[in-house]
């Protein structure tokens, strides 16, 4: 035990990446797999999403413990709301609920460092939605978004590649156009990406390639 | 004899103000390539003088630093099957301040020879209108042009002459020569020199790279390559506070540069969005 238990200021990890992509009638959201503690890869199949309900998706990455922690305790909330009334929270219900809840955290002694990218579908319009959210709880509705060094060398791509009436499979081709750049320019492993679209069917896994090899011009 | 050789010497930062000197030393420094460096310029006389213009330029460090340094910029040069294109944006900025929006950040160094600034606009600005010089000097000398490869080097380690003493450049040289053909190099302050296919610098390199990576092949024809080019700069232009103002375009081929155009961003962003459909994200609605 230790007489001083003051924490260091937390130092964000720039290098976990968190892509989201809406399209036509779907939200994609990827994760890298890398769990980092300073120098070491701890896991290399880190899974750093929450489904909060059928048709709503959390990625997270931020400070170690933070992020599990604040993202099953929303999971957990929503789950308690569906029972509760038997009916889904709309996402961006749920959005404005987990900024309320890092909002209060963040002036509370010790909060929560946690930053999110929050993917949806409307059951009933299937309308997408995703919603950036940062650790000082600001929050943005927008087509496609990105956590970290990531929004540096993607945004520029989704900027230019990305059209709300896209199909899935035009969607992955951009999210690989997008960790093909991370791949070639990023000066770490980041170990590949955890891939899910929420459709009209709930959230489903995407098969994605990790292993192609990007050679640089 | 303690007071005699006191009265006669004197620290090296006054050195330079000595009006007579010998002829040998004169032609000494026109014939060499690299300028005697500890006489040429005048040190604040203070002990260390790296130290504190570090500590008074330093923007990270201290944010409250008096001096300013203009930096941030977007430059791009690809080599492609029809030449080189070389891309900047036209932005200066000191801190927060937009010092200007219509710096030209390529330097014309000779017919087919070009250079990028990024970094310290002073720095980039003097040491490549140097570098022209010396490339001048060079023709005089040996009756033919000189390589982007010499031209490259006589800069690199002109910086490592100044490694660790604040200077703070990103360039890139591009030019096309005989034994060469189409040639680029990038050179920064560090002293680091390298020869390659594609380059971006400056605080919107990554946004640049975005782009330009995802569709750059090396048989690229003449107009999608300046397209391309065009379109990384507005990239960055566009995500990048530090970067903005006119895209300057320059196209080197075998013959030698040819400028195509220094042209407002504002106007291609919304060409860009409206006849693209591209920037999905900037829309005009409030919720």
């Amino acid at each position: 035990m230790t007489a001083n238990n003051t924490r260091t200021a937390s130092v964000h990890d720039y290098k976990e990446v968190l892509l989201g992509i809406t399209g036509k009638d779907f939200t994609l959201i990827a994760a890298s797999k890398a769990a980092m503690r300073g120098a070491t890869v701890l896991k290399a199949t880190d899974d750093k999403t929450r489904q909060l309900n059928k048709h709503t998706l959390m990625a997270f990455s931020g400070e170690a413990g933070d992020t599990v922690q604040f993202a099953e305790y929303i999971q957990a909330n929503s789950q308690l709301y569906t029972m509760r009334n038997e009916t889904d929270l709309l996402p961006s219900a749920v959005a404005h609920f987990v900024r309320g809840e890092l909002a209060s955290s963040l002036r509370s002694r010790k909060p929560y460092n946690v930053n999110l990218l929050l993917g949806g579908l409307d059951p009933i319009t299937h309308k997408p939605a995703l919603y950036w959210i940062d650790y000082l709880a600001a929050l943005a509705p927008v087509p496609y978004a990105a956590h970290g060094y990531a929004q540096y060398y993607c945004l520029s791509i989704l900027d230019k590649h990305h059209h709300p009436d896209i199909t899935l499979v035009q969607g992955i081709k951009i999210l690989n156009m997008c960790t093909d750049e991370l791949k070639r320019r990023m000066p770490i492993d980041f170990k590949g990406m955890t891939v899910k679209a929420v459709t009209k069917d709930g959230v489903i896994d995407i098969e994605f390639d990790d292993d192609k090899i990007v050679k640089s011009a | 004899m303690d007071s005699l050789v006191s009265r006669y010497s004197r620290p090296a930062y006054e050195e330079n103000e000595v009006a007579f000197r010998d002829e040998e030393q004169q032609d000494l420094e026109l014939m060499g390539a690299a300028p005697p460096l500890s006489l040429k310029f005048a040190m604040p006389p203070i002990a260390q003088p790296s130290s504190w213009l570090r500590a008074a330029t330093d923007d990270r460090s201290n944010p409250d630093c008096p001096i300013k340094i203009a930096h941030g910029t977007t430059t791009l040069a690809f080599r492609f099957q029809g030449g080189i294109i070389v891309a900047t944006d036209s932005r200066a900025t000191a801190g927060n301040w937009i010092a200007s929006q219509t710096v030209k950040k390529v330097i014309e160094i000779n017919s087919v020879l070009l250079g990028t600034m990024a970094g310290g606009a002073a720095d980039c600005q003097y040491w490549l209108a140097w570098l022209g010089m010396q490339c001048r000097l060079h023709e005089l000398r040996h009756k033919r042009r000189i390589s982007v490869a010499a031209a490259s080097k006589i800069l690199a380690n002109l910086v490592y002459n100044y490694k660790g003493m604040g200077l703070s450049m990103g360039t890139m040289c591009a030019g096309v020569t005989k034994e060469e053909g189409p040639a680029l190099y990038y050179v920064d302050s560090d002293g680091t020199r390298l020869a390659g296919n594609l380059f971006c610098v400056g605080s919107g390199q990554t946004f640049a790279y975005g782009v330009l990576d995802a569709e750059y092949r090396y048989d690229l024809s003449d107009e999608e390559a300046v397209e391309l080019g065009r379109r990384s700069i507005l990239a960055a232009t566009h995500r990048d506070a530090y970067s903005g103002g006119f895209i300057n375009l320059y196209h080197v081929k075998e013959a030698g540069w040819v400028k195509l155009g220094f042209e407002d961003t504002n106007p291609i962003f919304w060409k860009t969005k409206l006849e693209k459909g591209e920037f999905t994200n900037v829309t005009a609605d409030l919720n």
